[in-house]
């Protein structure tokens, strides 16, 4: 339905869940895509899955030096970076008054300035291709908060903050910048709840089930083609109702 | 008109789409060549890639008109 033919995407963290699924249905949709993440393994094997027009940029987005290579990297690896997907993200979760600097600041670095960084990196080609896409992804809890998560929620409350900023500088290119807020989605990380907290967290969702990475990756095929290009500054939440905003 | 300012000259009719007479060393890219701030900004990218040069974000906002940029250009290249 939505095509990306001959349209070279960098997905961050597409070694996880949510980026892998991202990643396969923008490769699906026909886009070649560059795969980052710091695991290298995981990335040479979706890259092997995928075939063709798939290309490994591994990078550790804590580290200011890889970030500043990295939209380099994979423009000489695809030609381009005509769509961005800042994906990757860590958590530190603590109580608030037992959280550490060190804590909050690894957050704000990985989820907030390496966005940062990197849309700056890609911009210059978009620019002149009067052409690009950004996609961040954020939280249901960056609208919401979430007790233990002051440093995670204020990153991914900051990414809106910032997109729709970037939104308004470069809407005249033909540059969209846009969110998709999920909610709670079934992956490895939320695997490790209990049955208990697994319950209390469905209570909360109408849809009365978790999403699935691939709910994800269609909201971001979506704002990635060119069938959004009227949709810049928004935010697209995909929670199955639990926080409608 | 020196290389420079051809080159110069070239490029800013390009970018901004604007009448070739139009584009003296007086003329204002913002005041009378319609750039937008990020036009500027494009433009300043444009002429660094152009000749090879670094155009530092304090030069680049001293370079207002046409004949800022050509100058400015001579004395980095």
């Amino acid at each position: 339905m939505f095509d990306l033919t001959g349209k070279n995407a960098l997905v961050t963290g597409a070694s996880g869940g949510i980026g892998g699924a991202i990643a396969k249905a923008l490769h699906a949709a026909g886009a070649s895509v560059a795969l980052s993440g710091t695991r290298e393994a995981p990335l040479q094997e979706l890259a092997a899955e995928l075939g063709e027009r798939a290309h490994v940029v591994p990078a550790n987005l804590s580290d200011a030096d890889a970030v500043a290579a990295l939209p380099k990297a994979a423009a000489e690896a695809m030609g381009s970076v005509d769509v961005l997907v800042n994906n990757a993200g860590i958590t530190r979760d603590n109580l608030f008054m037992r959280m550490s600097d060190d804590e909050w600041q690894q957050v704000l670095d990985v989820n907030l300035t390496s966005v940062f960084r990197l849309s700056r990196g890609v911009l210059r080609g978009m620019m002149k291709a009067r052409w690009g896409r950004i996609v961040n992804i954020t939280s249901v809890v960056g609208t919401t908060g979430n007790p233990g998560q002051g440093n995670y929620a204020a990153a991914k409350a900051g990414l809106v903050g910032m997109s729709k900023s970037l939104a308004y500088e470069v809407a005249s290119r033909g540059i969209t910048v846009n969110c998709v807020a999920p909610g709670f989605i079934a992956t490895a990380m939320t695997d490790k709840l209990n049955d208990e907290q697994k319950g209390k967290i469905l209570t909360q969702i109408p849809a009365g089930a978790m999403g699935a990475p691939d709910d994800i990756a269609a909201a971001v095929t979506y704002l990635a083609s060119p069938a959004a290009g009227y949709v810049t500054g928004a935010t697209l939440h995909v929670n199955g109702g639990m926080s409608m905003v | 008109m020196s290389d420079i300012a051809d080159r110069v000259k070239k490029i800013v009719v390009e970018h901004l789409g604007v009448d070739e007479d139009k584009v003296v060393e007086s003329a204002s890219f913002i005041d009378d060549l319609g750039a937008d701030s990020l036009d500027t900004v494009e433009l300043v990218m444009a002429f660094e890639e152009e000749f090879g040069i670094e155009i530092p974000d304090d030069a680049a906002e001293t370079i207002q008109t046409v004949g800022d940029a050509v100058n400015f250009i001579k004395g980095a290249v």
